[in-house]
């Protein structure tokens, strides 16, 4: 059996025919999946904080019940979890493979993790700052408005920057399911027909997205740091 | 007005308030003292409700606030604005935002919240700073925010923790003189929770006195600092330390009695004893609107203590010879 190296593959003209299309497929998985974490996850976070002893309306036994869910979906490794839902999968979106199907792990998985990053978030805003909320005849809601999203907005930015770039590497273990996207490209054609130019360009493309990400997100969390 | 009875908060079988009780009138600022943990905090958590009293009633303006619902105190809260200490402004909002906070909360337009705010910023001397965010303004203009956001739903009353702990001098005269202002020309009754003795002496007419949860003191300012047997009395105006006497000579620690005393008294009863009174030390000030003294002086040893404290008395100045070594050197705080 001859022995193929990474040398062989598409000429880089060809390269981004395959690769564009696939960074679109990432973009979108990853943008549908995020707008569900942060309409889900978003007000998990706020409730698992404000049921906690340190919240606006203490309730142990809510938070204890809200809190172990999302442990839950945090404790499975995203491909066991991917697996462990197919007929879950199966019943919402009616297929297991491909973008649609995709989506649900993605999302089940990320809500807990942006529900923990935002419950962080929330915490860091000084308890006294909720006394000022009080004191000045707010409303529960008011006080999660004004001064907990307020005051708290700066984490939960530099969560949803942490977010987004876990959901990106999520999106290439659902490539396994045919969900499509760069990390598929760069497992099935990079790696498994030995071509070398895709993976190289794959991988060079995740680097940027991955980076351009995170700048992004550290120049908004500070810019909302006065 | 503030009419605070039995107040007691207990935190299981600790209690930090045991069964306090005062009356503090419209358009007076009233002083609460004491050393850390005498439960100075949690009276001002009590007074404004942010905790419930375990027994006990506040009313403020004859609403008794520890039995309304969580509603009905959101709106009677109006009646009492909260300065913080270190003034707690939110770090994303300016100066003008941390101000419109509450008057927000309670639903006024813009238009109404614009003109309310420029208001009271104008009012705490800070118009010029209204965009400025937190991190930019100084430890007083923060303070003078957070007083400006205190008042913004009209409160009658307006509570003060530490308001001034951390600023220096010239500062915390500053937001004293801003506090005495509100309460002459608005008529706010202004609770101050404090550790500082210079803001008993220059801001406060009525002074409370809590030690392990319980009112020692309590009364105003100017009768407070006359009362001899008065710990706070001490703080509020120390004796002061004197060297040791040359032979055939005493001294005398004096400390004002009365509400009037001439202040020419010194010459008077030197002319009346017919001897010299060598003053060494002294602390001569106005407390509460009154003069307030305490000082060292030293007298020839040839006359009769009796007739010494008589001459002072008739002036309306305590006289009490200091003999013990200890007494002169270093006297306790």
């Amino acid at each position: 059996m001859t022995t193929h190296v990474l040398a062989l593959g598409t000429p880089w003209s060809g390269v981004p025919a395959l690769v564009l299309p696939a960074f679109g497929q990432t973009a979108e998985m990853v943008g549908i999946v995020m707008a569900i974490v942060v309409l889900v996850g978003g007000p998990l976070g706020l409730l698992i904080f404000n049921t906690s002893p340190r919240g606006l309306a203490p309730q142990p036994r809510v938070n204890a019940v809200v809190s172990w869910f999302a442990n839950l979906g945090r404790s499975l490794p995203f491909l066991v979890l991917m697996a462990a839902i197919i007929p879950f999968t199966q019943l919402v979106v009616g297929t297991t493979i491909g973008l649609k199907a995709a989506i649900i792990p993605m999302s089940l998985a990320g809500i807990p993790f942006f529900a923990r990053l935002m419950e962080n978030a929330i915490r860091e805003v000084p308890r006294e700052l909720l006394d000022v909320g009080v004191a000045s005849g707010a409303s529960r809601w008011q006080i999660i408005r004004s001064i907990q999203l307020t005051e708290g907005l700066p984490g939960i930015a530099a969560g949803l920057t942490l977010n987004m770039i876990a959901m990106i590497e999520y999106s290439a273990i659902a490539g396994a399911i045919g969900a499509g996207g760069l990390g598929y490209l760069a497992v099935n054609d990079g790696y498994e027909q030995f071509d070398g130019t895709i993976m190289i360009s794959c991988i060079a493309l995740l680097i940027l997205v991955v980076q351009v990400i995170q700048f992004t997100g550290d120049r908004v969390v500070r810019s909302l740091l006065h | 007005m503030i009419e605070i009875t039995g107040l007691t908060k207990r935190y299981g079988s600790h209690t930090v308030l045991d069964n306090i009780d005062f009356t503090v009138e419209s358009g007076s600022i009233v002083a609460v003292v004491g050393r850390s943990g005498a439960g100075k905090s949690t009276l001002f958590r009590c007074v404004n409700l942010l905790e419930r009293p375990t027994s006990g009633t506040v009313r403020v303006d004859g609403q008794e606030l520890t039995h309304l619902s969580r509603g009905e105190l959101r709106v009677a809260r109006r009646a009492i604005g909260t300065v913080f200490q270190s003034a707690n402004l939110l770090r994303r909002l300016t100066a003008a935002q941390n101000v419109a906070l509450p008057l927000r909360f309670l639903g006024l337009t813009e238009e109404e919240i614009h003109k309310r705010v420029r208001e009271l910023l104008d009012r705490v001397g800070m118009l010029h700073r209204a965009n400025h965010y937190p991190g930019q303004l100084s430890g007083g203009q923060r303070q003078r925010i957070g007083i400006a956001r205190g008042l913004a739903t009209q409160p009658s009353v307006l509570l003060a923790d530490e308001a001034t702990s951390g600023l220096d001098p010239e500062t915390t005269g500053s937001i004293l003189r801003l506090l005495t202002g509100l309460r002459d020309d608005l008529a706010v009754t202004i609770v101050v929770i404090t550790h500082e003795m210079d803001v008993v002496r220059s801001v406060a007419d009525v002074v409370a006195h809590l030690d392990h949860g319980r009112i020692v003191e309590f009364g105003r300012v100017g009768d407070v600092v006359r009362r001899s047997d008065s710990t706070l009395s001490t703080a509020l105006l120390p004796d002061q330390p004197a060297p040791r006497p040359p032979a055939g000579e005493v001294v005398w620690q004096l400390r004002y009695q009365e509400a009037a005393v001439d202040p020419s008294w010194l010459s008077r009863i030197s002319r009346e004893l017919d001897t010299d009174i060598a003053l060494l030390s002294g602390l001569v000030e106005t407390v509460g609107g009154d003069h307030a003294g305490r000082l060292t002086v030293r007298i020839g040893a040839h006359l009769a203590e009796d007739k010494v404290v008589h001459a002072f008395a008739a002036h309306g100045i305590h006289a009490r010879m200091a003999q013990a070594a200890g007494e002169l050197a270093g006297v306790p705080s």
